[in-house]
C-alpha cells in the first residue's frame, strides 16, 4: 500500500475507478427504490382518504358527478379471479405433475417446459385478443366468463412453472421410500410428493392470484365493464381494473377520486399476497 | 382387516393381490394419462393462440400482405390501415427503457450480490422485487397524473434545450414538451423492466463459483474488477438472457403505456413527441372498432407482438438453458 500504492498512478486509477463504479451502483438500488417509494406514496396520499370512507366499499359506481363506491368492480373481480383460479390452479398443478413426475427429461415435457415459459411473459393483451376471438366473438357479446377464462390463461404458466420446480426439489428418497413399501405411483405423488411440496405450490398459487388481481389488459376485451351491479358471469362485468381505468382517464372529479381509491385499493392487495407468499415460502424453506 | 383369509391358500386362489395390484396399475395409467394431457393442452395455448390471431386476421392479410409493415396510414374510415407508426412506436420505447433499464438492474445487481452487508440483502432485494408486482395501471395513472407534468415542466425543456440543438441525435429530442410522449413511456417502461432483468442478473451472478472470485481478489483485483473481468465474462449468455427477458417484457406492455404514450397515429422523429404501439393501439381501438377489416388489421397488430414477443422470449429462454446446461457439466 505505501511504496507501492502512494506514487503509483495505475494503481490509483484503478482504486478511484472501483469507488466510482460501486458510488454509481449504489445509486442505482437509490434509483429502483426512489421509483417505488415515490409511487406507493402518491397511491397513500391521493388515494388514502376514498380508502377510508365506507361508501367505497358497500356503493355502486355512480354517474359522473354523483356519491358512490367500487362495490360491483370489487366484486365483479374477485369472482372473475376465483374462477379463473379455479380454471387454472388443477390445470396448472396437473400439467406441472406430469412435466416434474413423468415427463422429465422427455420431448414432450422439454417442448411444454420451454413454451409455457415463453407464455409466462406473453403480453396479456394478446391473451385477451384471443379469448375474444375464441369465445367473445363466438357468442356475440363480453361476459364475466370470458374475463375468468383470460385469467385462468394467465394463472396457468404461474402454476405450471412453480409446480415442476418445486416437485423437482423433493428428494427422491421420499418417492424410493414409497416405491419400497408397495405404494403405486399416483399415489406417492398424491400423497408423498404433493404433502412435500405443497407450500411451494400453495405460493405460486398466490403469486398467480396476485398477478391477475391487477391485470387490465386481457380484461379489456372480455368482460369489459358493467355500470351496474351485476353478478351475472354471463354478462359484461364489472371489475376494478377497467373501471380505474375508464374513471382516470374520464374528466370527472369524483370519477377519479375513485380511480385512485380502487387503485390503491388493488395494490394494497396485490403487494400483500406478495409477501403472504413471500413469508409462507420463507417459512417452509 | 377383519377378514383374514385362510392360511392354507395361495395368492392366487385368494385372488387378493393380482386384480388389486392390476386395478393399481390401471389407475398409474390413467392418472399419467390425465397429467399429459393437461401438459399438451399447456403446450396447445401457445400454438391456438398462434392459429387464432392468424385467422383472425386472414382479411388484413390478405389484403394488404406484408406492406402492412411499412404503411404508415391509420385511417380508420377510408380503411387504409398500416402498422409503421406503432411498430416503430413499440420498438422505440423498448428500447429507451433498455438503454437506461438494463445498466441500472446491472448496478443493482452488482450491489444486492457483491455490496450489500448480508442482513440488508433480502429485504432490499424483495423492495425492488415489488416494482414488478405493482399493476401496471398503476404505473399508468402514477405516469400521467404526477410524472408527466413535473417531466414536462422540469425535465424536457431541459432536455430539448440542452440537446435539441445537437447534430445528428438533435432530432431526437426537439419539439414542445408535452409531458406524455414516447420518451415518457420509455421511462416508465424502464422502471417496469428492473425487477425482471435484475432478478435474472442475481442468480446467474450467484452461480459464479466463490473459488474463481477468490482467485481475482488474491490477485489483487478490485470489487469492480472481479465483476467486470470475472463475474460478467463468466455469466454473459445468462445476462443477456435476462435482457431479453426484460425485452419482452417491456414489447408487451400495454396499460402503463397507453396512458402515456399519447395515442397519436403519427410519425414523428421526436422522442418528445405522442406517438402510438401496438399494446396500446390495441386497448384504446379494439372494442371500439367498426368493420370487419379494421378489426383484422388490429388482430394483425396483435399477432406482429406476439411473433415479435416470442422470438424475443424464446431467444432469453435457450441463452438461459444454455447458462444452466454449460452450470450442469462443470459440476
Amino acid at each position: 500500500m505505501s511504496a507501492i500504492g502512494s506514487d503509483n498512478s495505475v494503481y490509483i486509477a484503478r482504486k478511484r475507478r472501483n469507488v466510482v463504479m460501486l458510488t454509481v451502483s449504489s445509486l442505482a438500488l437509490a434509483f429502483g427504490l426512489f421509483w417505488l417509494i415515490w409511487i406507493l406514496s402518491t397511491l397513500l396520499y391521493e388515494g388514502g382518504s376514498a380508502l377510508a370512507r365506507v361508501s367505497l366499499y358497500t356503493q355502486m359506481t355512480p354517474p359522473p358527478g354523483a356519491d358512490g363506491g367500487l362495490l360491483n368492480a370489487i366484486l365483479g373481480s374477485l369472482m372473475m379471479a376465483t374462477v379463473g383460479t379455479l380454471i387454472g390452479t388443477p390445470t396448472g398443478i396437473l400439467a406441472g405433475t406430469y412435466l416434474a413426475e413423468y415427463g422429465k427429461q422427455g420431448w414432450l415435457a422439454s417442448a411444454t417446459r420451454f413454451l409455457n415459459d415463453v407464455l409466462l411473459s406473453a403480453p396479456s393483451i394478446v391473451i385477451g385478443l384471443f379469448v375474444y376471438s375464441i369465445y367473445v366473438a363466438q357468442v356475440g357479446h363480453f361476459s364475466g366468463w370470458a374475463g375468468s377464462i383470460a385469467l385462468a390463461l394467465l394463472v396457468i404458466p404461474v402454476v405450471v412453472r412453480t409446480t415442476d420446480d418445486m416437485l423437482e426439489l423433493v428428494p427422491n428418497s421420499l418417492r424410493e421410500a414409497a416405491a419400497a413399501l408397495g405404494c403405486p405411483t399416483w399415489r406417492t405423488i398424491m400423497l408423498v410428493t404433493y404433502r412435500a411440496a405443497r407450500t411451494g405450490i400453495v405460493t405460486g398459487v398466490l403469486l398467480a392470484v396476485a398477478r391477475i388481481s391487477g391485470e387490465t389488459a386481457p380484461l379489456l376485451f372480455t368482460s369489459l365493464n358493467n355500470q351496474f351491479g351485476s353478478l351475472n358471469m354471463n354478462a359484461p362485468m364489472a371489475n376494478l381494473p377497467v373501471v380505474i381505468f375508464q374513471f382516470a382517464m374520464s374528466p370527472y372529479e369524483n370519477w377519479q377520486r375513485l380511480a385512485w381509491g380502487g387503485a390503491a385499493l388493488i395494490t394494497l392487495a396485490v403487494l400483500a399476497l406478495n409477501i403472504l407468499a413471500r413469508a409462507l415460502f420463507r417459512k417452509s424453506a | 382387516m377383519t377378514d383374514v383369509p385362510p392360511v392354507d391358500m395361495t395368492d392366487s386362489q385368494r385372488g387378493g393381490p393380482q386384480p388389486r395390484k392390476r386395478r393399481a396399475q390401471w389407475i398409474d395409467f390413467a392418472f399419467e394419462s390425465v397429467t399429459r394431457i393437461f401438459a399438451i393442452l399447456v403446450l396447445g395455448i401457445l400454438i391456438a393462440i398462434l392459429v387464432s390471431l392468424v385467422i383472425g386476421s386472414a382479411l388484413s392479410l390478405e389484403k394488404y400482405g406484408l406492406s402492412f409493415i411499412w404503411q404508415s396510414d391509420w385511417d380508420p374510415v377510408k380503411e387504409r390501415f398500416g402498422a409503421l407508426v406503432p411498430i416503430y412506436g413499440t420498438l422505440m420505447t423498448s428500447l429507451i427503457a433498455m438503454a437506461i433499464g438494463v445498466p441500472v438492474s446491472f448496478g443493482i445487481a452488482l450491489f444486492l450480490t457483491e455490496m450489500s452487508p448480508a442482513w440488508l440483502r433480502r429485504p432490499l432485494g424483495t423492495a425492488i422485487e415489488m416494482l414488478a408486482a405493482i399493476p401496471s395501471i398503476i404505473y399508468g395513472m402514477w405516469g400521467l397524473f404526477v410524472f408527466a407534468p413535473l417531466f414536462q415542466s422540469h425535465v424536457q425543456p431541459l432536455l430539448i434545450g440542452g440537446l435539441g440543438g445537437l447534430p445528428v441525435v438533435g432530432g431526437l429530442f426537439e419539439g414542445p414538451p408535452f409531458g406524455i410522449g414516447m420518451m415518457t413511456a420509455g421511462l416508465i417502461l424502464s422502471i417496469m423492466v428492473i425487477p425482471f432483468i435484475t432478478a435474472v442478473m442475481r442468480d446467474v451472478f450467484e452461480l459464479v463459483p466463490p473459488m474463481m472470485k477468490e482467485s481475482a481478489y488474491s490477485l489483487g483485483a478490485t470489487t469492480w474488477e472481479v465483476v467486470w473481468r470475472v463475474v460478467l465474462p463468466y455469466t454473459k449468455v445468462g445476462v443477456v438472457g435476462g435482457i431479453m427477458l426484460g425485452l419482452g417484457r417491456a414489447l408487451g406492455e400495454t396499460m402503463a403505456v397507453t396512458f402515456v404514450i399519447g395515442n397519436a397515429h403519427r410519425l414523428s422523429a421526436s422522442l418528445m413527441a405522442p406517438g402510438n404501439s401496438i399494446a396500446s393501439a390495441l386497448a384504446n381501438e379494439f372494442t371500439e372498432a367498426v368493420g370487419d377489416l379494421y378489426y383484422s388489421a388490429l388482430i394483425e397488430l396483435g399477432l406482429i407482438l406476439f411473433v415479435i414477443t416470442t422470438i424475443v422470449l424464446a431467444i432469453s429462454k435457450f441463452l438461459l438453458m444454455r447458462l444452466a446446461r454449460q452450470e450442469g457439466a462443470r459440476t
